[in-house]
């Protein structure tokens, strides 16, 4: 018992890490195109390993898979709103940065 | 709710500055894009305050409507305002201040007002009931399981059937006046396109099992129907138009099909039991599902079409 | 200081913050977001004084009015958004007029 909540606690503590990394990227990179591609890549991931830590913890395999199927659609509703953003910026002419 | 503990004092408070720092930035911004984008930061906020406060359905209705519609409502009218007035003029037209010497005066009545309700709530009883225990004890005659569905539904659900009408006059309002819908813009892009053909399908079962949880957990009518709006706020994105036949009386029928539910219940059980909306115990639950499912189609239809703006296309050739 | 109450306190001062914003900004599309948020505030107060039942589950009347009150500030932002865009049609800007502008 002891065990699943450490570790699910160790997966929710990794899960934030990953989304202050794509926090610190969307605050620091200078062009919309890499604060995109942090976002997406890391809060993904930190998604993925949120969602796990809670699985643990879940009543029931119902609920675990309810868990996933949210994790499944903010992968997609994510890459596809960042596909839409991204194309929308390149006809509106903004370059990408260059060092 | 227990008392605080230091955890959760420390996430409150965080959470508690946020939302004032969201909304302070979202008010002032200079840029009225950011200003959008910031408030529909702050309705996801709110999400997240509501399950604090142990108000799950609050919760969904808040990331629904509050937020995601909402946001969409805006950016929307934010397109089409760009579009009316010169495009130069947005910048400098949304500068805020209108009298720089009157600020102050303005500023010092919001503080009054803050601090008069301030000394209000702070004197107001730490513990206090409510009608938590009249809800409590009628639960089992009310045909659902779910406090919150009971009130809204069976309770005060007189109330429900007015929120209905204003939802049908507020689109009433926006078709009068004529103003313009969103344009049909280009052809989507192939994971547009993608998106909607997936996601609209899982939208619609979400909202039927949002509309059938909620008799024993937190869901119900507003949050399918905000689920059903969404999908069809999606579909409009993805610039799907339906075809001229269904413009005219089956849009007409779904909008009206969740108040004239609530009408007609309401007389027959006015002729039944003599009060209006008083549900027999026994059949309570399935009325209330009949009337749920019939609010949840109009609540979609509704807010799609309040996305749109304007009226239908096929009634060009009406008016 | 319990939940309720903290939550209660960031409600009035949302609500003092946006009547400060509605006042003051003169563009229309501004003054429904202050609108907005002030509507927030209040149902954040609501739904903190539903929650001082101590350990029992809050009271599911301010809820059910709170939700109530989301749904009818939607279609009341709806309508007010279209409003706005037709002063903008007929005028060519979407603030109302400054009369008395020193």
């Amino acid at each position: 018992m002891m065990l699943i909540d450490y570790l699910s606690a160790v997966l929710l503590i990794a899960g934030a890490v990953f989304f202050l990394a794509g926090t610190v990227g969307l605050l620091r990179f200078s062009d919309v195109y890499m604060r995109l591609h942090a976002l997406t890549k890391a809060d993904n991931v930190g998604l993925g390993l949120m969602t796990a830590g809670l699985v643990m913890q879940a009543e029931s395999w119902a609920v675990a898979g309810k868990l996933l199927l949210i994790w499944l659609l903010v992968l997609l509703a994510g890459a596809g709103v960042a596909h839409l953003i991204a194309s929308g910026a390149l006809k509106r002419g903004i370059r990408v940065w260059k060092r | 709710m227990e008392a605080l503990t230091l955890l959760g004092w420390m996430f409150d408070g965080l959470l508690g500055l946020g939302l004032l720092w969201v909304a302070w930035r979202a008010l002032t911004s200079p840029d009225l894009f950011r200003a959008i984008v910031l408030f529909i930061a702050f309705g996801l906020l709110m999400a997240l305050a509501w399950v604090r406060l142990e108000a799950p359905d609050v919760a969904l209705a808040e990331a629904a409507i509050g937020a995601g519609l909402t946001g969409a409502l805006l950016l929307a009218a934010f397109a089409k305002l760009s579009s009316i007035t010169a495009s130069g003029d947005e910048k400098q037209a949304d500068s805020a201040r209108i009298y720089s010497h009157q600020l102050y005066w303005i500023a010092a009545v919001a503080l009054l007002v803050a601090a008069g309700l301030g000394y209000v709530i702070l004197s107001l009883p730490p513990y206090a009931a409510g009608l938590s225990v009249e809800v409590a004890a009628n639960l089992q005659t009310s045909g659902v399981s779910h406090p919150v569905t009971a009130v809204l539904l069976n309770f005060r659900g007189y109330d429900t059937l007015l929120e209905m009408v204003v939802l049908l006059v507020a689109l009433l309002g926006v078709w009068s006046l004529g103003g313009p819908a969103i344009g049909r813009g280009s052809a989507p892009g192939p994971v547009l396109d993608m998106m909607a053909r997936v996601l609209v399908p899982l939208l619609i079962m979400v909202a039927a099992y949002l509309l059938w949880v909620g008799a024993h957990a937190p869901g119900g009518a507003f949050q399918a129907g905000a689920v059903l709006g969404a999908a069809g706020v999606l579909l409009l994105l993805a610039d799907w138009r339906p075809r001229a036949g269904l413009m005219g009386w089956p849009l007409r029928l779904m909008l009206v099909a969740g108040p004239a539910a609530f009408v007609v219940m309401a007389a027959l059980l006015y002729m039944v039991e003599g009060r209006l909306l008083a549900f027999p115990p026994a059949q309570a639950g399935m009325l209330i599902l009949m009337l749920e499912t019939a609010a949840t189609v109009s609540i979609g239809v509704t807010l799609a079409a309040l996305f749109l703006g304007g009226r239908p296309q096929s009634d060009k050739e009406h008016t | 200081m319990s939940t309720s109450l903290l939550y209660a306190l960031v409600g009035i001062g949302l609500f003092s913050l946006s009547l400060y914003g509605l006042i003051v900004h003169s563009h229309l599309l501004r003054k429904i977001l202050a609108l907005n948020i002030m509507g927030s505030g209040i149902f954040l107060v609501l739904v903190a004084l539903a929650g001082r039942t101590g350990e029992a589950p809050p009271d599911a009347v301010p809820h059910a009015m709170v939700i109530t009150g989301i749904v009818v500030a939607v279609s009341a932002t709806a309508l007010a958004l279209t409003l706005m865009l037709k002063l903008a049609a007929e005028t060519g800007r979407a603030e109302l007029p400054d009369e008395g502008r020193e």
